[in-house]
């Protein structure tokens, strides 16, 4: 199997709703494998109502396909490990930012509270506006030091 | 995803295993589309917001809980979801009461705090009912399990939130609420039983005892309510209807009317 051509197909796979960021970068890839001849491809969704999953299954077999090594493709959604918000990569949080998407909170504080820097302009200095925004992952946020309204990811942890 | 087949000893263990399933997905199918019926007239934007990805979310759990029905063999979640008839649903009475009086595509009278009442009465259950279920003897319940209470921890802080604004606001706001409570409270136990099959599904360790998880929902909401002045009754009013056996009010069969008016259209159609 060659996992680094496959590795980088799917990193061409974008979020339909954030296209600066990959499935991969999501930490959306749980397992590459292959049975007899098949190929396998198991994705956590990160909200299970998120309606880019259907998206998101067919772009992944598109690229795969395109590879031309694969005449059976198997893509999965599976719920364990469950999809949680600290998956996103360094990179992942960068390209998110890029996107004007502040990145989910590294760790949760006791009290629950949320420090989320604007990723205009870095400021600490803001105030959650909405806890739901335009899609079932963000928030909406606002920053008082450059005075943007700004979305973030939000923190999803098995200790909720 | 696989299909699942039981050896034929362990049917009983599929019939409670199915009636469990039937009743987590009606629940979370039919309050998701009460709410989505407040699509742009809830109370300000920002709730509008909120609300739609509450019932996303709520559809996206159902849509899950359906999935595992049609992994045994069920039939497919499409046809589950919307051409059951209202004799085969399995969800509390409670969810399927109507928002208020009228129709959202005309003159209506929707209960704001009705809608909070339940909700957060609701969701408040739903978490007692996933933590009982992250132990479930059925792997893939628990799995889904997992997944369905990360994605509640909002919810629930959301619904707490309006809860405690609407009781300690102004008096009119205070009546609206107490009244909501207790039409509320009539109906809470047909949500919180597990109907004729209760027995076995607990015996089956699929979830805990139902007077287990009704203890620990109280033992939430006694703080909440402690703050508000409001007391919990000791005693829960039998449901009306019990909507576990299938039996339901009209309020359901409007519904269903209406939710599975453009799946009829073309039911072959590929969305």
């Amino acid at each position: 199997m060659n996992e680094e051509m496959i590795l980088k197909a799917l990193h061409k796979v974008k979020d339909p709703e954030i296209d600066s960021i990959s499935i991969v970068d999501l930490g959306m890839v749980e397992t590459i494998k292959e049975e007899e001849n098949r190929l396998i491809i198991e994705l956590l969704p990160t909200f299970m109502g998120c309606p880019a999953l259907d998206i998101i299954s067919e772009n992944v077999k598109k690229q795969i396909i395109s590879l031309h090594l694969y005449h059976h493709i198997d893509i999965q959604f599976i719920h364990t490990p469950p999809w949680t918000s600290n998956r996103i990569t360094e990179r992942g949080r960068e390209q998110l930012k890029s996107f004007g998407i502040a990145p989910p909170p590294a760790q949760l504080s006791e009290s629950g509270d949320w420090e989320v820097s604007c990723p205009y302009c870095g400021s600490q200095y803001t105030a959650i506006e909405n806890l739901f925004g335009p899609t079932a992952c963000r928030s909406i946020l606002y920053c008082k030091s450059c005075k943007n309204p700004f979305e973030a990811m939000k923190p999803i942890s098995t200790l909720m | 995803m696989k299909k699942i087949d039981f050896p034929p000893e362990e049917s009983m263990y599929r019939t409670a295993l199915v009636e469990l399933l039937y009743q987590l997905a009606d629940d979370d199918f039919i309050l998701a589309y009460r709410g989505s019926e407040w699509l742009g007239l809830a109370p300000h934007i920002e709730e509008d917001v909120a609300f739609s990805s509450i019932n996303q979310d709520m559809m996206g759990h159902a849509a899950m809980f359906y999935q595992l029905l049609e992994d045994l063999g069920e039939g497919d979640v499409d046809d589950l979801s919307h051409s059951r008839k209202t004799n085969e649903r399995k969800n509390g009475v409670l969810l399927e009461r109507v928002n208020g009086p009228g129709h959202y595509l005309g003159k209506h009278e929707f209960d704001w705090a009705y809608t909070v009442v339940r909700h957060y009465f609701y969701t408040q259950f739903k978490k007692v009912r996933m933590d009982s279920l992250k132990t479930s003897s059925y792997q893939p319940l628990a799995d889904v399990a997992v997944k369905v209470r990360m994605e509640i921890y909002y919810h629930l802080l959301h619904w707490k939130t309006w809860f405690l604004q609407l009781m300690q606001s102004n008096s009119d706001s205070r009546g609206r609420m107490e009244k909501a409570v207790q039409r509320v409270w009539d109906d809470v136990d047909s949500l919180l039983c597990y109907g004729p099959n209760g027995d076995d599904i607990v015996k089956a360790g699929l979830i805990e005892a139902e007077d287990k998880l009704l203890q620990r929902w109280k033992h939430f909401l006694t703080p909440v309510f402690e703050a508000v002045h409001l007391s919990i009754p000791e005693k829960l009013k039998p449901a009306a209807a019990s909507g576990r056996e299938g039996v339901h009010t009209k309020d359901l069969e409007e519904a269903l009317a209406v939710l599975s008016e453009v799946y009829y259209m073309d039911t072959t159609a590929s969305w």
